[in-house]
């Protein structure tokens, strides 16, 4: 099963990389930009096929090492892939 | 006293630590054949080092910073052992990179952000002891400014306002950055660390992580001995 982890700093926290890129786009001449976060994308295949335990186990991931729950959140989307549909 | 040194991939200031170690470990009254020997070098692959009375994790890009800075290391056998002494009692203490694995095993509140002004910083500053009621800083009065170096880009330490809170109340800040006169502004901040925090212990002062490297200044040759009363603080408490 493939599955698509974002993790995003949480708000408050400070994202001096969002910020670089904000006034890197003004400075293209995208005046239209209020607000830039950064955050990171990890695409992972498991071993798994039920969608429940496929989302227990990568939960388990993110909270063990993806990310760093005092100042990042976590999201887990399941992806369609030739196993079956995509999963909510 | 007993230290060991873990070295994780990429770590690349722990022979400093050792040299600082060693010396003050040489200078103390009763010292050479009695008891300890030089600090050991502990691969983090071995889980099953010797019992020691302190714990070292030193500087660096342990796995490159591959992710977040300290994350992988903290999940190394070796840092599991660490935790466990760590939670057993075990003085632990973690420089730069160090810290940051400290606060990603938990064993310290908080977090180590992106310096706010997105450089890596290099350069000497100034540090504030807050307190000298711990086993790290004893050999220091509380007040004092001392010159240390830092070489960091994500030195930014967070945490909870309420949880700070907590923190001074109990006097776990260990160090905040600060002029060299002692006062504490935010021109003196090198990296945006709350309330210029460079240090904290955990509630039982038994683990210390902190940014500067003061490895790198306790030896004249190197320019300054600010660094040194840390190491020699510790053997007094730990021998």
């Amino acid at each position: 099963m493939k599955a698509r982890v974002h993790v995003t700093l949480k708000p408050g926290i400070l994202d001096p990389q969002g910020k670089a890129i904000q006034h890197a786009l003004g400075a293209l001449g995208f005046g239209t930009v209020d607000k830039v976060r950064q955050g990171k994308v990890i695409d992972l295949e498991i071993a798994e096929t039920d969608p429940e335990a496929a989302r227990a186990r990568l939960t388990e991931m993110c909270e063990k090492l993806l990310a760093n729950t005092v100042i990042e959140n976590y999201a887990i989307e399941l992806v369609a892939g030739p196993e079956g549909p995509t999963v909510p | 006293m007993k230290a060991a040194i873990i070295v994780f991939p990429g770590s690349n200031c722990d022979r400093d630590v050792q040299v600082a170690l060693r010396r003050s470990m040489q200078a103390a009254p009763g010292a050479g054949k009695a008891g300890g020997g030089a600090p050991i070098m502990v691969w983090h692959k071995d889980a099953d080092f010797e019992k020691v009375d302190l714990i070292v994790l030193p500087g660096g890009f342990s796995y490159g910073d591959y992710l977040r800075c300290g994350a992988m290391a903290a999940h190394s056998p070796a840092m599991t052992e660490v935790v466990r002494r760590a939670k057993a009692g075990v003085p632990v203490l973690g420089i730069c990179n160090g810290f940051q694995m400290l606060t990603e095993t938990g064993l310290l509140p908080g977090a180590l952000l992106r310096n706010a002004r997105l450089k890596f910083v290099c350069r000497d500053v100034h540090v504030r002891v807050e307190t000298s009621q711990s086993l790290f800083t004893g050999r220091y009065q509380a007040g004092t400014a001392l010159r240390i170096p830092i070489a960091h880009h994500d030195g930014n330490y967070v945490a909870g306002a309420d949880q700070l809170e907590r923190m001074a109340a109990r006097g776990q800040i260990a160090f905040r950055y600060c002029e060299p006169d002692g006062a504490i502004t935010e021109a003196a901040n090198p990296n945006g660390a709350a309330r210029n925090v460079a240090g904290v212990f955990n509630e039982a002062k038994t683990v210390l992580g902190m940014m500067p490297h003061f490895e790198r200044l306790a030896d004249p040759a190197l320019g300054g001995i600010d660094g040194r009363p840390l190491f020699d603080g510790l053997v007094e408490a730990l021998s």
